[in-house]
C-alpha cells in the first residue's frame, strides 16, 4: 500500500432498486487513484461512470465496499459529516454547468466559500483568484445566461477550485462543448493537473479527452479494466 | 447573513410570481388591519368601559324614558357615589345625513362621570354659565369646522322645540377631547335645564341613568338594589354595568367577533394556500440547483434554511407592507367614518397579532416545501439535470 495513493475504493457494489428490481450498477469494484493524478474514466452509457464519481465524491453512499479519500473511510460518515467533507475536499464539475442562473459568475463562484468563516474580503479575493485562474475576470459580473458554454464551464471549474479541493471530479466535462472549447476546458484541466498538482478523476465518453489524462481506465457492466474491453 | 443574497436572488427569479405572491399577502394583513379595526370600533366600548359605571334604563327598552325624580332616590341606595341622566336628542344638523350622537345632559355629572372626556376649566365654566352653551367633541368640531364661539342649529325628530320654530340654537362654548385612545369624541352635549324648559312635550323625563358605584366589587349588589327601589313602579328599571349594556348593543350586530375570524381564517386559509403552493413550485423548479449546493456542502439543514427563509422573506414582506398599509389607510378613513364607527383604528394588540401571523404564515407556507429539500437526495437530484 502506498502513501501516495489518495484514492482508496475497495470491493464497491451499488445496487438500486426500483420497485421490486434490483440493478447491480458496480459489481465488487476496485480502483486506486494517486495523488497528482489525472484519471480518465471511461465507458458505455449506463456502466456505472458517474454512480463510481459520485460515491468518490460522498454524494451518494456503496451498498458494499468501503471508500478511503486521504486515508479518511468516507462511506461511514453522517450526511452532516460527509456534507462538511464535500465543502472541505471535493471539487465537482458537471456536464452541464449547473450554476446558478439568478447569480452572476463571480457570485455563483462565491458560493463553497459560503460555508467557511472567510470574511467578505476574503472571499472576495478568492474569486478574483479563481476566476484569474479559468481566464474569466474580464466576465465576473455576468450571468450564467450572458455567457457562452465554455465559459460558464470555466466558471463551473472556478467554483470547483476555489476552495483548493483535495481532488477535482469532473462528470463528462466537455460533454456539452463544441470540439474548441471542449479543447480549451481540456487544457485548463491538464494545467491545473500539472501546474498546481490537483488530482483529477474525470469521466467521459470521449477517446480524445481521455488523452489529455495521465490515466484511463474502462468500465463496463460494473467492473473495471486498464484497457478498452473488446 | 452570508446567505441573504442567495435568498434574495431567488425570489427574484420569478419575478411576476413573487410579486403576486407577495401582493395577496399583502392584501390579507390590509384585511386583517381593517377587520381589526371594524371589531375595534364596534366591541371596543367593552374595553374602555369603567367596571364601576352602571346604566339604569327603562326596564322595557332604552327608548322608554325615565322620570327625572328618580335621580334622588338612586343617589340615596348605599354604594351610590354619583348619578348623573342622558338622554338621547338625535340632532340634526343642516342635512339629514349629518346627525351624531347629541344629548341633554348636567355638564359637571357628565365630567365626573366621564373622566376620560377633558374640558378645560374656563370652557366647563362658560357652559354652566350659558343655558344655550353646548361642548362638542375634537372629532366632530373637526369634522364641521365649529369653533369656541359659533352658533349652530340643530333640528331633533325627536324632541321639537316647543313653538313655532322647531329647531334648536346652541352656542358651542367649548372643545372637548379624549385622555386616552379610543374614547369617541364625536359627541354633542349640552344642558338638560335648557332642554326640559324648551322641548314640546316630555318635561320631567330623562333617557337613562349613570351611576357610580363605590367599588367593581359592589356594582351588582347596587344594580339590583336599584331595580329593587322602582319594582311595582310605572318605570321599573334595569340597571347593569357599563360593559354589560355595551355587550348588549353589540348583540344587535350579532357575534362581531366570531364573524371576523371566520373571515379572517378564510382569508388566511387561502393566503396559505397561494403562498404554500408558489413555494412548492419554486423548490420543484430547483431540485438540480438544490441538489448541486449539497453537492458542493450545504449541509440537509442549511438547505431546509434557505428555503425556509425565502418563505419568511415572502411573508415578511407582503405582512409588513400589508399591516403599514392598513395603519395608514385606516387613519386616512376614521375621520370619514367615524360618524358610523367612533373608534375605528387599529389596536397595539391586533398589530402585534399581525406581526405574528406573519411569521406563522412564513413557516407554515415555507415548511413543506423546505423540508422536501432537506430529504432531497444529492444524486437523486444530481441525475434529474444529467
Amino acid at each position: 500500500m502506498s502513501d501516495d495513493v489518495l484514492v482508496r475504493v475497495e470491493k464497491v457494489t451499488k445496487i438500486f432498486r426500483r420497485g421490486s428490481e434490483e440493478i447491480r450498477v458496480l459489481e465488487e469494484l476496485d480502483l486506486e487513484v494517486r495523488r497528482g493524478e489525472f484519471l480518465a474514466l471511461m465507458g458505455p452509457s449506463g456502466s456505472g461512470k458517474s454512480t463510481l464519481l459520485n460515491l468518490i465524491g460522498g454524494l451518494d453512499r456503496p451498498t458494499g465496499g468501503t471508500i478511503a479519500i486521504g486515508g479518511d473511510r468516507i462511506d461511514s460518515l453522517s450526511d452532516r459529516q460527509l456534507a462538511a467533507w464535500r465543502a472541505r475536499h471535493i471539487g465537482l464539475v458537471f456536464q452541464f454547468y449547473n450554476l446558478l442562473p439568478v447569480l452572476s459568475a463571480e457570485r455563483n463562484v462565491e458560493l463553497p466559500l459560503l460555508l467557511t468563516s472567510l470574511s467578505k474580503a476574503q472571499r472576495r479575493k478568492h474569486v478574483a483568484a479563481a476566476l484569474e485562474a479559468v481566464g474569466l475576470s474580464h466576465r465576473s459580473g455576468h450571468q450564467p445566461l450572458q455567457l457562452s458554454g465554455g465559459e460558464q464551464q470555466r466558471t463551473g471549474i472556478a467554483r470547483a477550485i476555489v476552495t483548493d479541493p483535495t481532488i477535482l471530479l469532473c462528470d463528462e466535462p466537455t460533454g456539452d462543448l463544441d470540439r474548441k472549447s471542449g479543447d480549451d476546458i481540456l487544457g485548463l484541466l491538464q494545467a491545473l493537473n500539472r501546474e498546481h498538482g490537483k488530482t483529477i478523476v474525470m469521466v467521459t465518453h470521449d477517446p480524445h479527452a481521455s488523452q489529455r489524462a495521465s490515466r484511463t481506465v474502462y468500465l463496463n457492466k460494473g467492473r473495471l479494466f486498464s484497457e478498452a474491453p473488446e | 447573513m452570508k446567505f441573504v443574497g442567495l435568498v434574495w436572488s431567488n425570489l427574484k427569479r420569478r419575478k411576476l410570481r413573487t410579486a403576486l405572491t407577495i401582493l395577496s399577502v399583502t392584501v390579507a394583513f390590509v384585511l386583517f388591519g381593517f377587520l381589526g379595526a371594524i371589531k375595534q370600533a364596534l366591541i371596543g366600548g367593552i374595553d374602555l368601559a369603567d367596571a364601576t359605571r352602571l346604566i339604569i334604563r327603562h326596564r322595557v327598552s332604552i327608548i322608554q324614558n325615565l322620570p327625572e325624580s328618580y335621580k334622588a332616590r338612586i343617589s340615596r341606595i348605599p354604594g351610590v357615589v354619583a348619578v348623573t341622566h342622558l338622554t338621547w336628542f338625535n340632532g340634526i344638523y343642516q342635512d339629514p345625513q349629518n346627525f351624531f350622537a347629541s344629548m341633554p345632559v348636567e355638564p359637571d355629572g357628565l365630567l365626573d362621570m366621564y373622566p376620560e372626556l377633558s374640558l378645560p376649566q374656563d370652557q366647563l365654566d362658560a357652559w354652566n354659565a350659558s343655558r344655550t352653551g353646548a361642548v362638542a367633541g375634537r372629532q366632530l368640531a373637526d369634522r364641521f369646522g365649529w369653533q369656541v364661539g359659533d352658533r349652530i342649529s340643530l333640528v331633533s325628530p325627536i324632541w321639537p322645540r316647543a313653538g313655532a320654530n322647531e329647531a334648536w340654537e346652541f352656542d358651542i362654548v367649548g372643545i372637548y377631547d379624549a385622555t386616552k385612545r379610543g374614547i369617541d369624541t364625536s359627541g354633542f352635549y349640552f344642558r338638560y335645564d335648557y332642554f326640559d324648559e324648551a322641548r314640546s312635550y316630555g318635561q320631567g323625563l330623562v333617557g337613562w341613568y349613570l351611576v357610580r358605584s363605590d367599588s367593581p366589587e359592589n356594582s351588582a349588589a347596587i344594580a339590583a338594589a336599584i331595580d329593587e327601589e322602582f319594582l311595582n313602579s310605572p318605570a321599573e328599571t334595569k340597571a347593569m354595568p357599563e360593559s354589560a349594556m355595551a355587550q348588549d348593543f353589540i348583540r344587535q350586530f350579532g357575534d362581531i367577533a366570531a364573524l371576523v375570524t371566520a373571515i379572517l381564517s378564510a382569508v388566511f386559509f387561502t393566503i396559505l394556500l397561494v403562498a404554500g403552493n408558489t413555494m412548492a413550485q419554486s423548490v420543484r423548479e430547483r431540485t438540480g440547483e438544490l441538489g448541486v449546493l449539497k453537492a458542493i456542502g450545504f449541509t440537509n439543514e442549511s438547505v431546509l434554511a434557505v428555503v425556509l427563509a425565502e418563505s419568511f422573506l415572502i411573508a415578511g414582506i407582503g405582512g409588513l407592507a400589508g399591516l403599514g398599509l392598513a395603519l395608514g389607510l385606516t387613519a386616512a378613513f376614521a375621520p370619514t367614518v367615524a360618524n358610523y364607527l367612533p373608534g375605528f383604528y387599529i389596536t397595539r394588540g391586533d398589530i402585534l397579532l399581525g406581526l405574528v401571523l406573519t411569521v406563522g404564515l412564513g413557516f407554515v407556507a415555507g415548511i413543506l416545501p423546505a423540508l422536501e429539500a432537506m430529504r432531497l437526495r444529492t444524486a437523486d437530484a444530481l441525475r434529474r439535470i444529467a
